[in-house]
């Protein structure tokens, strides 16, 4: 009796995880049926192609693919030291006192609707940018990454809007990750003698995999957000290494041109584009599984010796 | 209590027959619009309480897809379709002008007084990154005795595919052979220059925090926010600032041009008093539509929003139709198969 109830129960809970399955797979046939008149006509030259012109028919996703990841990674790059700090007060070094309305605080951030975040950035940030962007001297704005017109709307706006929301992921999953690190754990560094900052690095070290995986679930956020970006990036089709030129992504563009697009083969370019967003997500997504498994403490590992935890904790 | 049971089953029943009888219709379409429809369809059903219309302001690309897969019974465009399009649906499609609408040029120079004067040529020159400083002599020969500062011109257009659009890209290709072969005409296009905001008040915030950019938005928009906008030069060669009197202008030239399926382009209209850059905006149905009961409702209600509706569209910003123009669609009108 017991035996086929808990037969039961697994065949339950496996055609619940199988519906899982079946709706990713779902997605992917759909994207593909629904462009194929693009896929048809372009090929993989829609992946280099660096034209988008709706009125000729000719359609690339290049520049949107650019503008997708160089934004996220810039915003992984200004987010992933700052969550991890406001994760290692929180979780170590907090007082009691300030720990729970810092917690309440970081899910609030996380709560906030995309399109408040857009608001407040064109509003609020974009002008703050620009006069940023202006009072760089002369010799800075030769550099390539800060060439071009001082708008305020740009690459360095959308990286900027993404890290904010990105932040309080990252930051709150690196803190139940470390809270999770063992007591022994940390007993363990100061019994031989280790300063605090030599234990959070030990702790750290122990949850890096959890770690690696909260940075990339704030890239897999970043990846995909629409509203906020498509308000402060400037949606200009043009690749460029400069912060300060308007770019475009990929989510974006099909938020921005979906509705109006009547015509068959721009409407499949714009699914394609779905398409493509959804083939650079699932290839960011196993790479960072690889990442994890490559990283995961095989099975009778010791503590390593700081030396060598300080690449990882980095 | 048994009556009482009976009495509330009677009433239910009751209420049951009456909504039976309500004749609901499903719309879509253009965004721009969608007020004065919503305003429409709402005193109608003031006025006749069996006919409810619900209207999905979805885009007009949206609205085309929706009524060629007759999703819906009816769709609403700020472009006419394209032979293309219109050889895709099942049936005919007849296209209806309902209200029309102006886009106009709004800028932010810092401590200008001066109204500024622009012309299509010069507008489509700027879209297009060949002009681009404030004190180019073609814009200084439009405003005589306006000091123009010597800055850069951010250009800022929609980033959304929008009717909008389309009707400034189509005035500026009339107005410069060299816009319609680099840029064309569409919802959303490749433009050669400038920075996108995402509808009109993406465009307009850009404008108004950006010293030194120009944008275009709809002439309601403009109005209703209270933002600066300039005036244009139309085909007879006046400075015309865009109001709704001028563009009932528009479409009264317009209206001795009148194609019979109303697929007409009024940018750049000529005549005199004439904003060039206003365009009708249609409403789309099927000259013989499956169900005839929802197709009489239709009529009926097409025929009272350009006849008693036209009154609401000053209050909300809209330029009426001219009675040329409603006396011609009144005829195609009675074309639509009701029975």
């Amino acid at each position: 009796m017991n035996k086929s109830r808990d037969w039961g129960f697994r065949l339950g809970t496996g055609a619940f995880a199988l519906v899982l399955v079946l709706i990713v797979c779902a997605i992917g046939i759909v994207l593909v049926r629904d462009s194929w008149l693009s896929i048809e006509k372009f090929g993989f030259t829609f992946w280099r192609t660096e034209i988008w012109d709706p009125v000729s028919g000719e359609f690339g996703a290049l520049p949107f693919i650019w503008g997708t990841l160089y934004s996220s990674i810039l915003a992984l790059a200004i987010a992933t030291p700052v969550a991890l700090g406001i994760a290692i007060f929180i979780s170590e070094l907090c007082p009691a006192m300030l720990r729970q309305p810092l917690v309440f605080l970081t899910e609030l951030l996380a709560a906030v609707p995309s399109i408040v975040y857009g608001l407040w950035g064109i509003f609020v940030m974009v002008p703050a940018v620009r006069w940023l962007e202006t009072s760089l001297p002369d010799p800075v704005r030769q550099l390539p990454f800060f060439s071009g017109p001082p708008l305020g709307l740009g690459m360095l706006s959308a990286a900027l809007i993404l890290a904010i929301m990105v932040i309080p992921f990252t930051s709150s999953v690196s803190r139940e990750v470390l809270k999770a690190v063992p007591l022994a754990q940390r007993e363990a560094a100061y019994a031989l003698g280790a300063t605090r900052f030599e234990a959070i690095r030990a702790a750290l070290h122990y949850g890096r995999t959890g770690i690696v995986g909260a940075i990339m679930l704030g890239f897999g956020r970043a990846l995909g957000e629409t509203m906020a970006v498509t308000m402060v990036i400037g949606n200009n089709p043009k690749i460029s290494l400069s912060l300060f030129a308007p770019q475009y992504t990929m989510a974006a563009v099909i938020a921005n041109e979906f509705t109006e697009a009547a015509d068959a083969l721009y409407l499949g370019a714009l699914i394609e584009i779905g398409l493509v967003l959804f083939v650079i997500t699932l290839i960011v997504n196993s790479l960072s599984r690889l990442l994890i498994w490559s990283m995961a403490p095989r099975a009778g590992a010791t503590f390593e010796p700081p030396a060598a935890s300080a690449e990882a904790a980095a | 209590m048994k009556n009482r049971i009976l009495a509330a089953t009677l009433a239910c029943a009751a209420t049951a027959a009456v909504s039976a009888q309500t004749l609901q219709i499903n719309g879509a379409g253009a965004t721009f619009p969608a007020p004065i429809y919503t305003k429409w369809f709402s005193e109608y059903n003031k006025l006749h309480g069996n006919v409810q219309i619900n209207y999905q302001p979805i885009g007009s690309g949206g609205g085309i897809r929706q009524i060629t897969s007759q999703t819906v019974f009816f769709g609403a465009s700020d472009g006419p379709m394209t032979n293309d399009q219109l050889t895709a649906a099942p049936g005919r499609i007849l296209h209806f002008p309902t209200v029309l609408g102006a886009v106009v040029p709004v800028y932010n120079i810092p401590n200008m007084k001066a109204e500024l004067k622009f012309s299509g040529p010069v507008l489509a020159d700027i879209y297009m990154g060949k002009i681009t400083r404030w004190n180019d002599p073609a814009i200084a020969k439009l405003n005589a005795g306006v000091a123009l500062p010597a800055s850069d011109i951010t250009v800022v257009h929609r980033a959304d595919g929008s009717g909008t659009t389309y009707i400034w890209v189509d005035y500026l290709s009339k107005t410069s052979d060299e816009f319609k072969k680099r840029v064309g005409v569409n919802t959303s296009v490749n433009w050669p220059a400038g920075v996108g905001g995402r509808g009109n008040e993406g465009v307009a915030a850009l404008v108004t925090q950006t010293p030194g950019s120009l944008g275009y938005v709809e002439l309601i928009y403009a109005l209703q926010n209270k933002i600066a906008f300039g005036s244009v030069q139309n085909m007879a060669g006046e400075q015309v600032r865009a109001s709704v009197e001028s563009v009932t202008v528009a479409a009264a030239a317009a209206a001795t041009l009148m194609p019979a399926d109303f697929r007409v382009s009024i940018t750049n209209a000529p005549g005199k008093g004439v904003y060039p850059i206003s365009s009708f905006t249609w409403l789309l149905l099927y000259e013989n539509p499956k169900d005839k009961t929802q197709s009489k409702a239709m009529v009926d209600l097409v025929k009272w929003a350009l006849t008693d509706g036209q009154k609401y569209c000053a209050d909300l910003g809209y330029a009426p139709l001219p009675a040329a123009v409603v006396k011609l669609e009144m005829d195609a009108l009675a074309k639509v198969k009701t029975s």
